[in-house]
């Protein structure tokens, strides 16, 4: 693949080969084509750009860090570990790289409102933040089971002066939400944006979002570069709707030598069919506005997800991960629920860091590709949002409560 | 009703089942259509057949099968409860299939109104084929525009099916050029920006949406505008009828199963609102 290849996708209709498009209302159309250009003329407009990037640097805290884990590596097949630290960001997680675009452009439109889908609560935390910020109306559509584990989460959302509304259709997670969503914007759209939190959805969303979040991996390479004088051998991400893993994953694409892994949450095992582990076990299919994998049954009905993970528990993926996985750039696979929490327990023992537990699915590929690499190999991790959010489902894994025993482990 | 699919003419050049006849055959009486929507499988497979055949010995002139879907991110609160009612009653493709042959057996044209993954993982040649060989008319397809839909003007050409596709209050006058001039049937104008549901009042932009979805058809002879999304009783229908050519009506349909104490009582009240809203297109 040239440079020129990775770089040029999508298509104007929103294509990355087969994958992406435009599967929406005509009631969205208009808005999908404003946002388009509001968003090219934005990106091509340099104080745009510049008001995006003293945001980035003043208020997200960026760039983020890139931390060597050297007692995590040591369990990793003795691969030198390096942490792209998104959880040091301000609210926790890689998801305000992507928000603080999208609200500046809400505003760029004239829009007042702003509403967002959210899993675990980070995108949902980081929207809030951003509409307080920017002095925007926000409602965020969270499934009612989301609400429940990470309740924490929505009394941050709630603290900032956003909306939270529990949905209470379907399996009651992330895939509810984003109906919700669409369907509070249908009805809304002459004054609110839709800021969707991942690179899925109708075009120009996985583009845009992906762009927002690339400085990831543009960082980390130059990060890398800087500690060891070459390139990793392999960036490893966990992957739901895929955000943060593109994000890490694009700077990579053109050099050749870089492996790149997305590890999906593979819940109870792929086997067992109970898990989120789309490029694993999915078929090609039309979700959410987007041509992509997806987890569904033989009449095209949305099968039900399950994982630990709240942020990764969601039957689709991101169409350029679809486009990844097919040309072979990248490599998916799936991590359970166990894998990911003995991760999760690790990276806290030997590095004093509670990753959030979407980040231990990559975590725990990363134990896994560094003791197929071995010693010499130098291995980016992205650890996509801290674990606050999570105690209360660790503390019920680990039996860390007084009075109740180990639920999982 | 098996006498009124014997006295439509063909018009030349469109297909054989198509619901353009309908309309043209309510035009002919000084009236609108009146267009009933239903998924299938709600409130059980052999109710929604029983209630969609109700509905057409009441007054509707053409009906829309609606094929359960697990996201129906369009539809409000009371379809996505019908849809979820017939999904989790075992509801498949196949079986909504079997709804159209039973309805369109009545001689009433009938659609499938559908939502795109199903019919794409079905596959789209054999989507088109199997509705055609059920007696189904066309397809109506809310998420899917002209921009994805290929394969789609494919199939239907190939088995000779109607192609409906929505427009909306913010399509801009070239995109409702477009749309119009490949939908095949009728044009389905979404008269309120929002997902489905009865509404207390008809949005004033209906009226103007219907009109420039006219003016945009300037090739050949227009399609019909059907408009949708809000109606609920003989009032409102009377007053779409005034500025449309048909009047699509669903969420009321339901509604009336929902509440009703029993299948009979639900299958009363579907029959009482039809004929309200079919006296309300004659008005």
């Amino acid at each position: 693949m040239t440079i020129d290849a990775a770089r040029s996708l999508p298509d104007l209709t929103g294509h990355f080969g087969r994958f992406g498009g435009r599967f929406a209302p005509e009631a969205l159309m208009a808005a999908l084509d404003e946002l388009t250009t509001a968003y090219e003329t934005a990106m091509a407009d340099s104080a745009f750009r510049a008001e995006l990037d003293h945001l980035l640097a003043t208020y997200a805290g960026r760039p983020s860090l890139l931390t060597e884990a050297k007692r995590f590596g040591a369990e990793a097949g003795g691969a030198r570990i390096l942490l792209k630290r998104e959880d040091l960001n301000h609210t926790g997680s890689h998801k305000i790289n992507n928000v603080l675009g999208q609200a500046l452009l809400t505003r760029r439109m004239g829009k007042t409102r702003i509403i967002a889908e959210t899993g675990a609560g980070q995108h949902g935390v980081a929207t809030a933040t951003a509409a307080a910020l920017l002095g925007l109306e926000c409602v965020v559509y969270m499934g009612e089971v989301d609400t429940v584990r990470q309740a924490l989460n929505v009394a941050r959302m709630r603290m900032l002066g956003a909306e939270v509304v529990p949905v209470t259709t379907g399996s009651r997670t992330l895939k509810d939400a984003c109906n919700e969503a669409f369907r509070d914007w249908v009805a809304t759209v002459d004054d609110t944006h839709y800021c969707i939190g991942s690179v899925m959805g109708p075009h120009p969303f996985p583009m845009m979002v992906r762009d927002f979040q690339r400085i990831i991996g543009v960082e980390a390479r130059a990060q890398v570069l800087e500690l060891t004088g070459r390139l990793p051998d392999a960036v490893v991400a966990c992957v739901g709707g895929g955000s943060n893993a593109i994000g890490a994953f694009h700077a990579f694409v053109p050099d050749e030598g870089v492996r790149l892994y997305g590890f999906e949450a593979g819940g109870s095992g792929v086997e067992s069919g109970k898990h989120a582990a789309t490029l694993a076990g999915g078929s090609l299919g039309v979700i959410h506005g987007m041509r992509t994998y997806l987890l569904q049954d033989e009449d095209g009905q949305t099968l039900e997800t399950h994982s630990v993970s709240a942020g990764l528990d969601y039957p689709g993926v991101g169409p350029e991960h679809s486009w990844l996985h097919d040309t072979g750039r990248a490599t998916y696979e799936a991590v359970t629920d166990a894998e990911a929490m003995d991760a999760f327990a690790l990276l806290c023992r030997t590095e004093g860091i509670i990753p959030a537990i979407e980040s231990a699915h990559a975590l725990a590929g990363a134990l896994r590709v560094g003791r197929e690499l071995g010693p010499d190999a130098t291995i980016v991790v992205c650890l996509s949002g801290r674990g606050d959010k999570d105690m209360h489902t660790a503390a019920e894994w680990f039996g860390l409560v007084e009075g109740e025993g180990p639920a999982g482990a | 009703m098996s006498e009124r699919s014997e006295t439509m003419e063909r018009t030349e050049g469109a297909p054989a089942r198509t619901a353009a006849t309908a309309f043209e055959q309510a035009k002919a009486e000084g009236r609108a259509a009146l267009v009933g929507y239903l998924p299938a499988g709600f409130p059980s497979y052999e109710g929604a057949i029983t209630a969609a055949k109700t509905m057409v010995e009441a007054g509707c002139d053409v009906i829309e099968i609606g094929l359960p879907y697990t996201d129906p991110l369009m539809d409000g609160p009371t379809i996505q409860d019908a849809v979820h009612q017939a999904l989790t009653g075992g509801i498949r493709v196949a079986d909504v299939f079997r709804t159209v042959e039973a309805v369109a057996a009545t001689g009433a044209r009938t659609l499938v109104m559908t939502y795109w993954n199903p019919v794409d993982h079905y596959g789209v040649d054999a989507f088109a084929r199997d509705l055609a060989s059920a007696g189904g008319s066309g397809l109506i397809t809310p998420d899917l525009t002209p921009e994805e839909a290929e394969p789609w003007l494919a199939a239907s050409d190939a088995c000779d099916l109607d192609r409906v596709f929505l427009v909306a209050l913010s399509s801009t006058d070239e995109r409702l050029a477009k749309i119009t001039s490949l939908c095949r049937g009728f044009v389905y104008a979404a008269s309120l920006m929002g997902v489905t549901g009865a509404r207390t009042a008809v949005d004033t932009g209906a009226a103007h949406l219907v009109e420039r979805t006219r003016k945009a058809m300037t090739q050949g002879s227009p399609l019909p505008v059907g408009l949708g999304l809000g109606v609920s009783n003989g009032e409102q229908a009377a007053e779409v009828a005034g500025f449309a050519d048909g009047v699509i009506v669903g969420s009321a349909f339901i509604r009336r199963l929902l509440d009703a104490p029993s299948p009979e009582a639900g299958i009363d009240a579907v029959r009482r609102l039809t004929a309200e809203l079919a006296e309300g297109v004659r008005r």
